[in-house]
């Protein structure tokens, strides 16, 4: 059964991570994600599951590596400056091939920036962040109740792919509130059993969790394992949305809120004439290249919109190589472009 | 006369707890001895099926080699904090971090005192010998004024670079650390009482009791530039005046 609930994004996140079976949370307070904490914090102890207001996003991240050790599901949520205290961490979930959801409620940068949404994080959740050849799985929800869908698919693509997973939303969904259905929680009894996991050596040989070995040879191959994992998620998990693309001349690319006000976008340049589609994606890593790629023969011109100096822009050039023009419209510091201003900006490259 | 061996007891061997991987500590260094501590803490509590060893960075970060339990290697640092994820996530395991110095006492600043502040319900080996071992023997937040060390090549200078750190006295100000001790292992009677404390810091936590401490002050000969024998004097002799030896805490039981 389906329950209705009139929610902020963080809420959503918070409400669904816990429905995904979430038994230990960790976080330090920041904006504008401070609902998500609140939420947990409230209920989390509630249900006997574990709330820690940890001393730092250092510390949160590494206690997720401790409670994601042990085999359950855990969860940390951030933003922006906080992420960048929890790269390390990052880094070592996905050489220990750990399970774990991380969720960065993006705001202005860099440094202090302020508390405004914005998508300029997007090469430190896609490109890596942390150091060593890793990736995480990132998520870009789009509404409040796509937050609340992708924050269950996080933690089973975690546990599939023992890989930390990033939900990568910005302030404006965090804080917008809208009606959301949430799926009933999970049967916990229904996921397979982590034979990995470190929760004591009866009747086996000990599990370590390690992230680490000096030989070479060895990393070596612990990166191989690595790479075939990621190529075995981009075979898998693409996922991406097109609306109006059919007969398209143009497309915007866009994704989280930018995607939802290009949707208005979309509607107000077809009511005059342009012939305007919109390219979602929905991973952002693994990124849709093949099917923008194939979308970008059919149209004249690509326009990335973002909330940032143009960082997606780099993959959508990378999958359109050339096939179609790709302008840039892009606003940074915490400013949310409005559907007028970017329907200038598609008109200047309307036929 | 010809030794009968089947009619010899046997008064001493290697831990059931402890694996046959091949030590990668230097000859003379302590932390062999509280690796064997260790093991034989878990036999005689009977708890290998239980434990989870977490492994820092520094000469031990190899620790998950040396003991038949499952065992995590955490981040520079954050060993408590990990020991906390894990703790909170199966309060039925039984875990302990095993942290040099320099991982607990100067990187892992935040996260060794919050952890034992929360009153965690985990045990704590910490392992000073003033120095960092593994990296080539810089200074640690506990190197001793006038100690040379290849980061204080002069001696250590108070006027730049403060003093040594009593760790465990600031985490004895806490209110909810139940057991805190600093021991040695220079001789034979220190040996026995350290292996005391850390079964009593095993057993607070299979007790429920809550966050357990021992420090022990250790050896580095390698980057002391000394021998064990003198090692083990200096400890006695020098190390114990900065760092008393002793129970700081000691709540309950
Ligand atoms: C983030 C980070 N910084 C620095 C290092 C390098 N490093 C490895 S071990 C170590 C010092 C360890 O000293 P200590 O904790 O005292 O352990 P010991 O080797 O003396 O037992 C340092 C600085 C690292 N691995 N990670
Ligand atoms: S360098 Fe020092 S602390 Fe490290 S193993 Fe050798 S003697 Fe022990
Ligand atoms: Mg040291």
């Amino acid at each position: 059964m389906r329950e209705r609930y009139l929610l902020r994004g963080n809420e959503a996140i918070a409400e669904s991570a816990i429905r995904a079976g979430c038994q230990c949370y960790f976080a330090y307070p920041i904006t504008p994600q401070g609902e998500l904490v609140e939420h947990m914090a409230h209920n989390m102890p509630r249900l006997g599951r574990t709330f820690i207001q940890a001393e730092s996003e250092v510390a949160a991240i590494n206690m997720v590596y401790g409670a994601a050790a042990a085999g359950v599901r855990t969860m940390t949520s951030s933003s922006s400056p906080g992420i960048s205290l929890k790269q390390e961490g990052i880094s070592y979930l996905a050489g220990a091939n750990l399970p774990a959801v991380i969720v960065n409620v993006v705001r202005g940068g860099p440094g202090l920036g302020n508390i405004a949404p914005s998508q300029c994080d997007y090469f430190q959740a896609v490109k890596g962040g942390g150091h060593g050849d890793y990736h995480m799985i990132v998520l870009g929800p789009s509404t409040v109740p796509e937050a609340g869908e992708l924050t269950m698919l996080a933690f089973d693509l975690a546990d599939r792919y023992r890989t930390p997973v990033m939900i990568l939303a910005d302030g404006l969904l965090g804080q917008m509130m809208e009606p959301v259905e949430l799926p009933a929680p999970i049967d916990m009894a229904s996921l397979p059993a982590k034979e990995w996991a470190a929760t004591g050596a009866r009747g086996r040989e000990p599990n370590i969790i390690l992230s680490f070995d000096l030989s070479p040879d060895n990393l070596k191959k612990m990166n191989l394992a690595l790479q075939a994992k990621y190529a075995e998620i981009r075979k898998n998990e693409v996922r991406y949305e097109e609306a109006e693309t059919e007969d398209a001349d143009i497309v915007i690319v866009a994704y989280g809120s930018t995607a939802r006000i290009a949707k208005t976008v979309v509607r107000m340049a077809r009511a005059e004439g342009i012939r305007l589609g919109l390219f979602r994606p929905i991973t952002l890593w693994p990124y849709p290249y093949e099917p923008l790629r194939a979308l970008a023969d059919r149209v004249d011109t690509v326009l990335t919109v973002e909330m940032s100096a143009g960082q997606m822009w780099e993959d959508v050039r990378l999958a359109v190589a050339e096939r179609a023009n790709t302008p840039f419209y892009g606003e940074m510091g915490g400013i949310v472009p409005t559907p007028k201003e970017i329907l200038t900006e598609v008109r200047k490259h309307a036929r | 006369m010809p030794v009968d061996i089947a009619r010899m007891t046997k008064v001493f061997g290697r831990p059931e707890s402890l694996t046959q991987a091949r030590s990668t500590y230097c000859p003379g260094c302590h932390h062999g001895i509280i690796t064997r501590i260790i093991g034989q803490t878990i036999d005689e509590l009977g708890i290998a099926e239980r434990t989870i060893g977490i492994a820092p960075v520094g000469c031990s970060v190899f620790a998950y080699l040396w003991y038949r339990c499952d065992a995590l290697q955490a981040a520079h640092g954050r060993a408590s904090a990990v020991a906390t994820g894990l703790k909170r996530a199966r309060p039925d395991l039984v875990v302990f971090s095993y942290q040099g110095d320099g991982d607990f006492a100067s990187i892992g600043t935040a996260e060794s005192i919050h952890a034992a502040n929360r009153g965690e319900n985990i045990t704590v080996i910490f392992v000073n010998n003033q120095i960092y071992g593994m990296t080539g023997g810089e200074m640690a937040p506990t190197t001793l004024v006038g100690q040379h060390t290849a980061t204080t090549p002069d001696g250590r200078d108070p006027a730049t670079t403060g003093y040594p750190i009593r760790f465990s006295e600031l985490i004895a100000q806490l209110d909810a650390p139940v057991y805190v001790t600093r021991q040695a292992l220079y001789d034979t009677r220190r040996i026995m009482d350290c292996t005391k404390a850390v079964k009593k810091a095993f057993q607070n936590q299979v007790e429920g009791r809550g966050y357990s401490l021992v420090e022990i002050l250790a050896t580095c000969p390698t980057n002391w530039h000394m021998s064990p024998i003198q090692s083990n004097q200096h400890v006695a002799d020098t190390v114990t005046k900065v760092f008393p030896l002793g129970d700081l805490v000691n709540r309950g039981a």
